[in-house]
């Protein structure tokens, strides 16, 4: 008994006396183009685990820098790695590595690999912050990486086209990531994820990228909170995913031909709430996605607020508010299997005599309209003009083709409010 | 001064000038007479343009006047049966003719004067009676002075009096040498005023001769007669 | 031809149906302005309205002015006065007055609840489709010599591009949904001046972007600034086309 307390009272002392060691040893590398050290990449070739290298301002020409130990890499006053567009500039194959304040720019575009600004591979507890990247072929690329936090960084591209760009902030395969108070735009994708879980996104900026501006597809269980995505090319686009909670996002101005808010494509179990969409060609778009809980959004200035595909089932639209829309809900059969109520539509004219702020009258949002754009995408020339209002009001009294489930039957009179602004802690 | 030359014209299927032609000289005044429907009215639009022919030409002055129009400054015409914008003022309807003939400076405002218009000057032209538009026919048809005068059956609304008006007129301007074309029906006017008469029967040219060449013609002191005689005699 | 202008302008003053028009049209844009809060809103509504009434005013009131003006253009052709001018200077003065009612009528609540580029449109619109829909009134008066005949026609042609003709293409684009009828559609819209006018509105609301393929053909094709002129375009050839054929019928007409 006494003996095993012996044993661990050694062990911990060892402990400690190594972790002394590696505390005594934790040395501060000085990078400067005046200092003994010029170069980042040799600083970190000698850098101990756990050592400091501060790099001061000034251009260094560095490429493939990679770092496969834990370390700090910490820019003070804006220093600035090119990479001269040849390959990649920073390489992360380490856990725990910390990388501060610098500017990297000009990474190689490239048909055959994904060259990027700071690739995070195979690592986990690593921290990007307050980088800026520009002119990146991919900006910042994390692959089966863990525990990460990608924060405060703005990343800028130059691209022109989908091919020749690469996307922003990239995460394949990995899991709890936060990605947090970012500005990304000019490149394919603004923030893409691709099989990465549990993971939070927050307060960040996506805007004019050339695709969309969140894409992700078979990434589970992610949080996605007051990030505003604006003006890119095809919105946001996200497919083949379930548990995800997006609340208190802005989508905005997307709007082309093919752009949508947001592009929900077998989508399933998930959680929609307190979002704006504003000024999008389409708000949502619903392709095979269930168990959608769309509730407490605001739709405004759309052309399509909604537009939900026959193939979407058990999906609730609750207390939304749909404002100047062009349409409000098109869909493009006759079956319908969702549920929508207690929405304010600003299309109603029933009445309220009870006064208890629901309408007495039930809402269709379907106009006859909206079916035959969905049917005759080329007759959506005549919007606004004198036959259409005229068959719309026919089908209003005597509806023969819309979808008799799709129905609100307790619309709200007033519009809906609800604390849009409210932080996420 | 004015050459018809084979003019045709029929509306639809009713020939209403057939093959016409007939010269008019400088200082004549013409009677144009006929049944109602002979062409008489047609016969004046053609040369106003104001009906086009079919066939055939005119000439004033030995020009075409087909599908002209400066020509019409020295032709003033009185429409058998005036008609005018109903919410426009006497004074308006002079005033704005006065306007387009602008280049007109010697204006002959001789009847105005004497049909006494300016104290009906407010009146609107809806509610003139046929005779009192007659006179604001007249009087515009004199206004600008010219060389040949169209005058469709000028006295059939006036009172004695103003007719009386109007025939001295058409003398005083006949001393003029002035050309002088009048369709009517009352043969005691076509005496007064007349030395030619023109007779058109469906269209046809009946004849054009002197009064006293028809009176001789027809062995008879009165014109009516004589012509009543010609017209019998033919059939 | 400028004394004549002069003098149908102060015939059609005096009758005052166009400052009823003018009246009306105000009442009409600044209702819609005070009972919608938001402007763009508005503006949409008011070309709603003004596709509709527009047409309709500017084909009945140039119809009867054509027949309540015989008399006044009879008086005209005894005088040495070109038969060609007097018609263009009614159809002008006609076109000129309900253009100057509308710009009053729809442009001075537009100026106050904040003009924009849309606004602009809305106005360039509807004074083509005055000008549009008054030669097409005067095709209807040279071709029909009685009155209530004319104003028939007239209805018929306000009818006809208000309603049944979109009918009609709608039908034709729904019975061949299948086949790409995207151009043939551009070309049905530009088969009628109402539709052409609509969506040249449309487009600088910039809702384009709903029509799809249709409405990026659309812009691909004329592109932005050349759309536009190109649409005008062929709204002048709307209005060139009756007047020029109404002109001609008009001077070979018998009085």
């Amino acid at each position: 008994m006494t003996d095993h307390i012996k044993h661990s009272t050694t062990y911990i002392g060892i402990a400690f006396l190594l972790l002394l060691c590696s505390i005594a040893q934790a040395g501060t590398i000085k990078v400067c183009p005046t200092c003994p050290e010029k170069s980042v990449s040799k600083a970190v070739a000698n850098a101990k685990a756990g050592d400091k290298i501060l790099v001061d301002g000034g251009v260094y020409k560095e490429n493939t820098i990679e770092i496969n130990k834990p370390v700090s890499l910490i820019g003070i006053n804006n220093p600035v790695l090119d990479g001269q567009y040849k390959g990649e500039i920073l390489t992360i194959r380490s856990s725990h590595v910390f990388v501060k304040g610098f500017t990297f720019r000009n990474v190689e575009v490239s048909y055959l690999s994904d060259f990027a600004a700071i690739r995070v591979a195979e690592a986990s507890h690593v921290k990007i912050i307050n980088n800026k990247v520009q002119d990146a072929f991919f900006g910042i690329y994390l692959q089966r990486a863990d525990s990460c936090v990608v924060q405060g960084n703005r990343v800028k591209g130059n691209g022109k086209t989908e091919t020749s760009a690469g996307n922003a902030i990239h995460l394949w395969y990995c899991n709890a990531i936060t990605v947090k108070d970012n500005k990304v735009s000019g490149h394919r994708d603004g923030i893409y994820f691709e099989f990465a879980t549990n993971s939070h996104i927050e307060n960040n900026l996506s805007q004019n990228n050339l695709r969309y501006g969140l894409h992700f597809m078979f990434s589970d269980g992610n949080v996605y909170k007051h990030n505003t995505f604006r003006q890119n090319g095809a919105g946001v686009a996200v497919m083949y995913t379930k548990n995800i909670l997006m609340e208190n996002n802005l989508f905005e101005n997307n709007w082309g031909a093919a752009a949508y808010g947001l592009l929900l494509k077998d989508i399933s179990r998930s959680v929609i709430r307190n979002n704006t969409f504003k000024r999008n060609t389409t708000g949502i778009y619903l392709e095979g996605s269930s168990k959608l809980d769309v509730e407490q959004n605001d739709f405004l200035n759309n052309g399509w607020a909604i537009r939900l595909l026959a193939n979407c089932t058990e999906d609730t639209f609750r207390l939304n508010n749909f404002i100047a829309n062009s349409f409000d809900v098109a869909t493009n059969g006759n079956v319908m299997l969702n549920q929508f109520s207690g929405n304010h539509w600003d299309k109603y004219h029933g009445y309220d005599i009870n006064k208890d702020q629901v309408g007495d009258v039930p809402y269709r949002p379907v106009s006859l309209y909206s079916m035959l754009v969905e049917r005759v995408p080329s007759s959506v020339m005549f919007m606004r003009s004198f036959i259409v209002n005229l068959m719309d009001r026919i089908e209003k009294v005597i509806p023969s083709v819309i979808p008799e489930q799709l129905v609100d039957a307790s619309p709200s009179m007033k519009k809906i409010s609800y604390d849009r602004d409210k932080k996420s802690v | 001064m004015i050459e018809i030359k084979n003019l045709c014209k029929s509306y639809g299927k009713l020939k209403v000038l057939q093959d016409v032609s007939v010269k008019f000289e400088r200082g004549m005044v013409v009677s144009v007479i006929g049944p109602n429907g002979s062409g008489k009215t047609t016969m004046s639009k053609c040369i106003l343009g104001m009906a086009l022919p079919d066939s055939g030409d005119i000439l004033l002055n030995g020009k075409s006047v087909l599908k002209q129009h400066d020509y019409r400054s020295q032709i003033g015409y009185m429409p058998q049966i005036g008609r005018y914008p109903e919410n426009m003022k006497i004074r308006q309807v002079i005033s704005m003719m006065k306007d387009i003939r602008k280049e007109v400076k010697q204006l002959d405002e001789e009847l105005v004067g004497l049909y006494g218009l300016e104290q009906m000057y407010d009146k609107r032209m809806g509610t003139l009676s046929g005779g009192t538009k007659q006179k604001v026919s007249a009087a515009l048809a004199f206004m600008f002075n010219p060389g040949i005068l169209i005058l469709d059956e000028p006295t059939a609304g006036l009172d004695p009096i103003s007719a009386e008006i109007l025939k001295s007129k058409i003398l005083k301007e006949k001393k003029k040498g002035k050309l002088i074309l009048i369709t009517s029906h009352i043969m005691s006017e076509i005496e007064e005023v007349a030395d030619e008469v023109m007779c058109l029967v469906d269209g046809n040219l009946k004849f054009f001769e002197s009064i006293s060449a028809i009176k001789e013609h027809a062995n008879e002191e009165r014109l009516s007669k004589a012509i009543a005689k010609i017209m019998n005699e033919e059939d | 031809m400028k004394t004549i202008i002069k003098h149908v302008l102060y015939d059609i003053l005096r009758s005052r149906i166009v400052l009823a028009y003018t009246v009306f049209m105000l009442v009409l844009a600044f209702g819609l302005f005070n009972l919608e809060g938001d402007p763009a809103k508005s503006l949409l509504s008011l070309l709603n309205v003004v596709l509709l009434v527009v047409p309709l005013i500017s084909i009945v009131f140039a119809t009867t002015h054509f027949y309540n003006s015989y008399e006044f253009m009879e008086l005209l052709m005894a005088q040495p006065v070109n038969r060609k001018k007097i018609f263009l200077s009614e159809y002008l003065a006609v076109a000129l007055s309900l253009s100057a009612a509308y710009v009053v009528g729809i442009g001075v609540p537009v100026l106050l609840y904040g003009a924009n580029a849309t606004a602009l449109f809305l106005l360039a619109v509807g004074v083509g489709i005055t000008f549009v829909f008054v030669a097409l009134a005067f095709l209807a008066s040279v071709v029909t010599r009685d009155k209530a005949k004319g104003i028939g026609v007239a209805l018929l042609l306000w009818v006809y591009f208000a309603l049944i003709y979109d009918g009609i293409v709608i039908f034709i684009l729904y019975f061949f949904s299948e086949y790409p009828l995207e151009k043939a559609s551009l070309a049905m819209i530009a088969l009628n001046p109402i539709d052409l006018g609509r969506i040249v509105v449309m487009l600088n609301l910039d809702v384009s972007a709903l029509m799809g393929y249709t409405g990026a053909l659309y812009k691909s094709m004329f592109g932005s600034g050349t759309g536009v002129a190109i649409s005008f375009g062929i709204l002048l050839l709307w209005v060139l086309f009756p007047l020029l054929t109404s002109k001609r019928i008009f001077s070979k007409k018998d009085i």
